[in-house]
C-alpha cells in the first residue's frame, strides 16, 4: 500500500525520518497542490481542499538511504549535472549532447572517465550534490500531497549514489526558516533532553555543526531546552532549530524533567480533582479477558 | 456488582462509535447529533457530541463499561469527565487520514496526562487502500516500542476483540509487574 497524503499535515523532514528509521526502500513522488477552492474542516479548522496535481519531484530509496532525486523540468541527466557542477564546460556539454543522445548515463560515465574528462570521484559528489540540492528544496515545499511506492526505484541506468539520511535531516532542519513550525513542533522549551538507547550507533558518521555540538555537550535530563539555551547564549529560534534537527534525526529524545509542571496542570485544578483509579483485581481482568475471547 | 470502564478516545471520524458498536451486546447509547458543518458532514453525517455508551456483561457480578468520547475539540470538556476512574484506554487513529495523526498524538498525551492507565493505539481502517501501515504510524505517532499499536477495523468485531485482549494484556503485565 503507498503512503498517501500531503506536506501539510507530514513534512518532507518528517517522511525522510520516516523512510530512514522504517529502513525504507521505494520512490517518493510529490506533486503540484491544486487548489480547490472548496473548504473543509480539518481537526476543527478551516483549510482549502487540495488536489493531486501534476508531478513535482521523485526521490527514491533503498534501505533508508536516498539514492536518486529527480525535479520536474531540471535536465538531471549526467551532462547536465556535470555541467552543473563545473566538471564539464557549455561547449563540452553541448558535444557530448548531441554525440551520445542514446547513451545512458551510467555507460556515458564509463566513457567520460575512460577519456579522462572526468573522474570517478567527479561524477559521485557530482551526482550526490545534485540530488542533495534538490531534496534540500523540496524540505522547504510545505503543502504538497505525495505518495511513497514501495519497491520501486529508477531505472538501472541511471546513476545511483547511496546517501545517509541523518545528515540530510539535519541539515534540511537546519534550512527550515519558519519560525511557525518550529514553535508548533517543539512548543514547549521546558522540556529536556535525552540520548535515545542505541546513541552511539546513530551518532555514528553525523556531521554536527558547532551549534549542534554544544547542545549536545548540554544534554541531560535534568536541564531544560531553555537551560541549555541559555548556556549556549542561543536565542529560541536558534535552540528550536537546533533541537528540531537532532530530534527529527533521531539523535535526541524529549523528555519531562524532573519536577517539571505539566502545562495543562492550572487547567484541570480548576476542574474537580480526578478520583483515584478503582481498585481492580488480576482476576477481575482475567475473567473479563475469558469474556471478550468468548463474544 | 462491580463495573469496570475503559475509554475509546481519537481524533473526529476516527472510528470510536464503531468499535464500541462491533462489540456491544447492547444497542450502543449515542449521543450523535447530524452534522450541520458542511465540510465535516462530507465525512460522515452524525458525529458524537458528549459520549458513546456500550457495555459487555461478564456475569451477574461483573460488567464492563465503554465509554466513547466525542472527536472534536469542541467538545474536550467531556474528555477528563469520561476518563475518571477508567481501567485503560484505546487511541483510534485513522490510518487513511495522515492530516489527523498529530491530532491523534495530541489526544494520546492529554489521555495520558489525566491518569498513568495502560492504553493502546489502534490503527483503524487497516482495509483501506490509503491506510499507513501499523508500523509506518508507529514512527509517524512517535509510539514508543514498548506500547502496543494494533492493525484494527472498527466494524469487524474479531479484530475489535483483539484490540480489547491486548489492552487487557497490557492492564494484567501491569499489575503483575
Amino acid at each position: 500500500m503507498p503512503l498517501k497524503g500531503e506536506l501539510r499535515d507530514f513534512s518532507t523532514t518528517q517522511l525522510l525520518n520516516l523512510i530512514n528509521l522504517a529502513g525504507k526502500t521505494g520512490t517518493l513522488t510529490i506533486f503540484q497542490a491544486k487548489k480547490t477552492g472548496i473548504m473543509e474542516e480539518v481537526n476543527g479548522k478551516k483549510r482549502e481542499r487540495i488536489e493531486v496535481g501534476p508531478e513535482k519531484a521523485k526521490v527514491s530509496f533503498k534501505t533508508g538511504k536516498l539514492i536518486f532525486a529527480a525535479m520536474n523540468g531540471q535536465e538531471g541527466n549526467l551532462v547536465a549535472v556535470l555541467n552543473k557542477a563545473g566538471k564539464l564546460t557549455d561547449d563540452q556539454a553541448r558535444i557530448i549532447r548531441e554525440r551520445a543522445k542514446n547513451t545512458n548515463d551510467k555507460a556515458l560515465a564509463l566513457l567520460l572517465i575512460n577519456a579522462n574528462y572526468v573522474s570517478q570521484n567527479d561524477v559521485i559528489t557530482s551526482v550526490q550534490q545534485y540530488i542533495l540540492d534538490v531534496v534540500y528544496s523540496l524540505m522547504s515545499w510545505a503543502e504538497e500531497p505525495f505518495r511513497f511506492d514501495d519497491d520501486i526505484l529508477p531505472e538501472k541506468d541511471r546513476i545511483q549514489v547511496p546517501i545517509d539520511l541523518e545528515n540530510v535531516i539535519i541539515e534540511g532542519s537546519r534550512r527550515i526558516k519558519e519560525i511557525e513550525e518550529l514553535n508548533q513542533h517543539l512548543p514547549n522549551l521546558d522540556m529536556a533532553l535525552r540520548f535515545p538507547e542505541n546513541a552511539k550507533e546513530k551518532f555514528k558518521g553525523v556531521h554536527l555543526s558547532v551549534e549542534e555540538w554544544r547542545v549536545v555537550s548540554f544534554i541531560n535530563p535534568k536541564y531544560s531546552i531553555r537551560q541549555i539555551a541559555k548556556a549556549n547564549n542561543m536565542s529560541e529560534i536558534e535552540i528550536r532549530r537546533v533541537v528540531y534537527g537532532l530530534e527529527q534525526a533521531g539523535l535526541v529524545e524529549l523528555v519531562k524533567p524532573p519536577g517539571m509542571v505539566d502545562p495543562n496542570a492550572a487547567n484541570r485544578a480548576r476542574k474537580p480533582a480526578a478520583k483515584p483509579q478503582p481498585q481492580v483485581q488480576k482476576v477481575v481482568v482475567s475473567r473479563l479477558i475469558d469474556k471478550i475471547r468468548s463474544i | 456488582m462491580q463495573t469496570v470502564k475503559m475509554v475509546i478516545t481519537g481524533p473526529f471520524s476516527a472510528g470510536k462509535t464503531e468499535f464500541i458498536r462491533s462489540i456491544s451486546e447492547i444497542d450502543v447509547v449515542s449521543t450523535e447529533r447530524e452534522i450541520t458543518t458542511p465540510a465535516e458532514k462530507k465525512q460522515k453525517d452524525a458525529t458524537t457530541v458528549a459520549m458513546d455508551f456500550g457495555r459487555i456483561t461478564v456475569d451477574d457480578d461483573l460488567v464492563l463499561y465503554l465509554f466513547g468520547t466525542p472527536g472534536q475539540r469542541r467538545f474536550d470538556f467531556m474528555w477528563e469527565i469520561l476518563a475518571e476512574g477508567m481501567l485503560g484506554f484505546v487511541v483510534m487513529v485513522d490510518s487513511a487520514k495522515p492530516e489527523t495523526f498529530r491530532e491523534a498524538k495530541s489526544i494520546l498525551e492529554t489521555f495520558r496526562a489525566y491518569a498513568p492507565t495502560p492504553y493502546v493505539v489502534a490503527a483503524n481502517k487497516q482495509d483501506h487502500p490509503d491506510a499507513w501501515s501499523a508500523e509506518d504510524l508507529r514512527i509517524a505517532l512517535r509510539i514508543e516500542e514498548g506500547v502496543k499499536l494494533l492493525p484494527c477495523v472498527a466494524k469487524d468485531k474479531e479484530s475489535v476483540k483483539n484490540v480489547l485482549l491486548e489492552l487487557l494484556y497490557s492492564i494484567l503485565e501491569e499489575m503483575e509487574s
